[in-house]
């Protein structure tokens, strides 16, 4: 553990050296900003607080930017070093190879935590402070930016076991360019057209929910919606959400990055540098 | 026995379907400095990696100090410098040193260690503006970590100016005299003739030599080149009557076996004023190497 830390410290040097950090950081608050300012139009047909649909745009926002930001970070975790020709010397010092995967996850789930409590925190309080909030909806943006880092960890897990199962850097990259339009793309559009061709049969009733939740982007979004009634009217996905039971999405995504970080370390074994 | 620092037995080790490696046999005492020799390809980086544990073998055993490569043991008494040494280009040499030692588990005086192999100045400047030969200094300081048993150093001149190979070299004597077991893959013949103990050549995954410079040499036979610079014009008779050749217009080349030597020698000596001056070369390592390299062979 002392050694996952001391890798921990050296990855968090790294990406704030690389001015990485900062501009993950600028970012999340870009965006996030620019859409608490955009969808503070439909307040008062709703009948919620700014913060509310604040936080529902905001949540359609992680959906892309929290996999996107973490494959970024992933995808040279491995494949970066062994380009680099440093993975070598690395894997002669008597650290595991599951104890250097955990502490690069350590730092670049720290630099992700810090990106998204910043931006998620400013447009929160942004949103807050002209529209009005109450306890239901601080606690939606609380659950918004903890579910945000953990659909995070999923992705920096996948880019590291695609970093260590692909032949270089680039490769890695592109799988992950890949991984990330499959997961939060190609997969919804699939779903959609299964749920259209089945035009409300078994598959859409009994299937389709559960299809939808294995997705950890689509847990994400089902968890923040079911989580919140308010959330779930501003951002129309109550049907899906109100088909599960209430366990299913935070399972699916407490699951993948536990099982995410067994498949890349299981790649990463299989790495000879 | 069972503690020496590195004990190789039989290794085999295949690529796809070639085999890269035949059954290797090579031992490394403590304090003994060991070259490595052999073409690329020849397998001395491979076999570097089998002895990390950075690769499987398919056949035959490696023990470092009675451990298995890769288990936690052997790492902690192994050192590695690879070829062309890389580090992150944005961490500055002392916080890379200290992650290593960190991961070695090292209380090591980090500020001293890069002093001494003449990092003092540049310990808090970014490995991105270092040059090769500071990249290599660099991962010499980490080999320096915690006293290792056994210390794989491969090809750890390359990039270094003359006197960073002198300073490298006093490095590996200092870790030798502490009774570590250096491995020095190389291709630098004549650096390392003089400053190994022991000499081992690889040609194409099969050890073909390994013993001291001398050993090598007697077994080898390779003959002795006599050079004799003629005064006027004797040359000619100087070559028909030894049986050298004329390489030039005044001198004459003999090559004799090492026993035949003497004999050549005082023919010379007889005939006088018919030479002007004389020079004797023994075999080099570079003729060696050639020989059991296999360019000379058949």
């Amino acid at each position: 553990m002392r050694r996952a830390f001391a890798i921990a410290r050296a990855e968090m040097l790294i990406l704030r050296r690389n001015l990485w950090l900062f501009m993950a950081t600028l970012i999340m608050l870009a965006f996030a900003l620019a859409l608490s300012f955009a969808g503070s139009a439909p307040t008062g047909t709703l009948g919620v607080d700014m913060l509310t649909v604040s936080v529902a745009s905001m949540t359609t926002l992680s959906v892309y930017l929290a996999p996107l930001l973490a494959l970024m970070m992933g995808f040279d975790a491995v494949a970066g070093d062994r380009d680099r020709g440093s993975l070598a010397l690395l894997l002669a010092y008597p650290a595991g190879r599951a104890e250097i995967l955990l502490g690069k996850l350590m730092a670049h789930l720290a630099a992700l935590a810090v990106a998204m409590c910043i931006g998620f925190g400013a447009a929160g309080a942004v949103a807050a402070w002209f529209g009005g909030a109450g306890a239901e909806s601080l606690l939606a943006l609380g659950r918004l930016v903890l579910t945000s880092i953990l659909l995070g960890a999923v992705f920096l897990v996948l880019g590291y076991a695609l970093s260590a199962l692909s032949s270089g850097a680039t490769a890695a990259a592109g799988l992950s360019a890949g991984v990330w339009l499959v997961f939060v793309v190609l997969y919804d559009l699939g779903l959609l057209g299964a749920v259209v061709m089945d035009s409300g049969g078994v598959f859409t009733q009994k299937i389709f929910p559960w299809v939808m939740v294995a997705n950890p982007a689509d847990a994400f979004r089902l968890w923040n919606v079911a989580a919140s009634e308010s959330v779930a009217l501003s951002s129309g996905m109550a049907g899906a959400a109100s088909a599960l039971p209430g366990w299913a999405a935070p399972l699916s995504l407490l699951l993948w990055p536990a099982l995410g970080f067994l498949l890349a370390c299981a790649a990463f074994r299989r790495v000879e540098p | 026995m069972d503690n020496s620092p590195l004990q190789i037995r039989a290794l085999d080790k295949f690529r796809g379907k070639t085999q890269v490696l035949h059954g290797i046999d090579l031992d490394i005492a403590p304090g003994e400095r060991l070259a490595l020799l052999g073409h690329n390809g020849a397998g001395k980086s491979t076999l570097i990696k089998a002895v990390l544990g950075l690769i499987r073998h398919e056949g035959g055993s490696i023990r470092i100090c009675g451990a298995a490569p890769g288990s936690a043991a052997a790492r902690a008494a192994t050192a590695f410098l690879p070829e062309a040494v890389s580090f992150h280009p944005a961490l500055t040499g002392h916080e890379q040193l200290s992650l290593f030692a960190c991961l070695a588990g090292e209380r090591a005086e980090i500020d001293g260690l890069l002093q001494r192999v003449g990092l003092g100045e540049a310990m808090h400047r970014r490995i991105g503006a270092y040059s090769k030969g500071m990249r290599q200094r660099l991962g010499l300081a980490q080999v320096l970590l915690g006293r290792p048993k056994l210390a794989l150093l491969d090809e750890p001149t390359s990039g270094l100016d003359p006197i960073s190979r002198q300073d490298l070299y006093a490095i590996i004597n200092e870790l030798a005299e502490q009774g570590a077991a250096v491995l020095i893959a190389s291709h630098a013949l004549t650096e390392v003739e003089a400053r190994t103990d022991r000499i081992a050549i690889l040609r194409k995954g099969v050890k073909v030599a390994d013993d001291t410079l001398a050993g090598l040499s007697a077994q080898a036979g390779l003959p002795v080149k006599l050079r004799v610079q003629a005064s006027g014009t004797h040359a000619d008779r100087i070559a028909t009557e030894t049986g050298g050749r004329r390489i030039n217009g005044a001198s004459v080349e003999i090559l004799c076996s090492p026993q035949d030597k003497m004999a050549e020698l005082r023919k010379i000596a007889a005939m006088g004023d018919a030479v002007a001056d004389f020079d004797m070369v023994p075999p080099r390592l570079e003729d060696l190497y050639r020989h059991y390299s296999g360019e000379d062979s058949k």
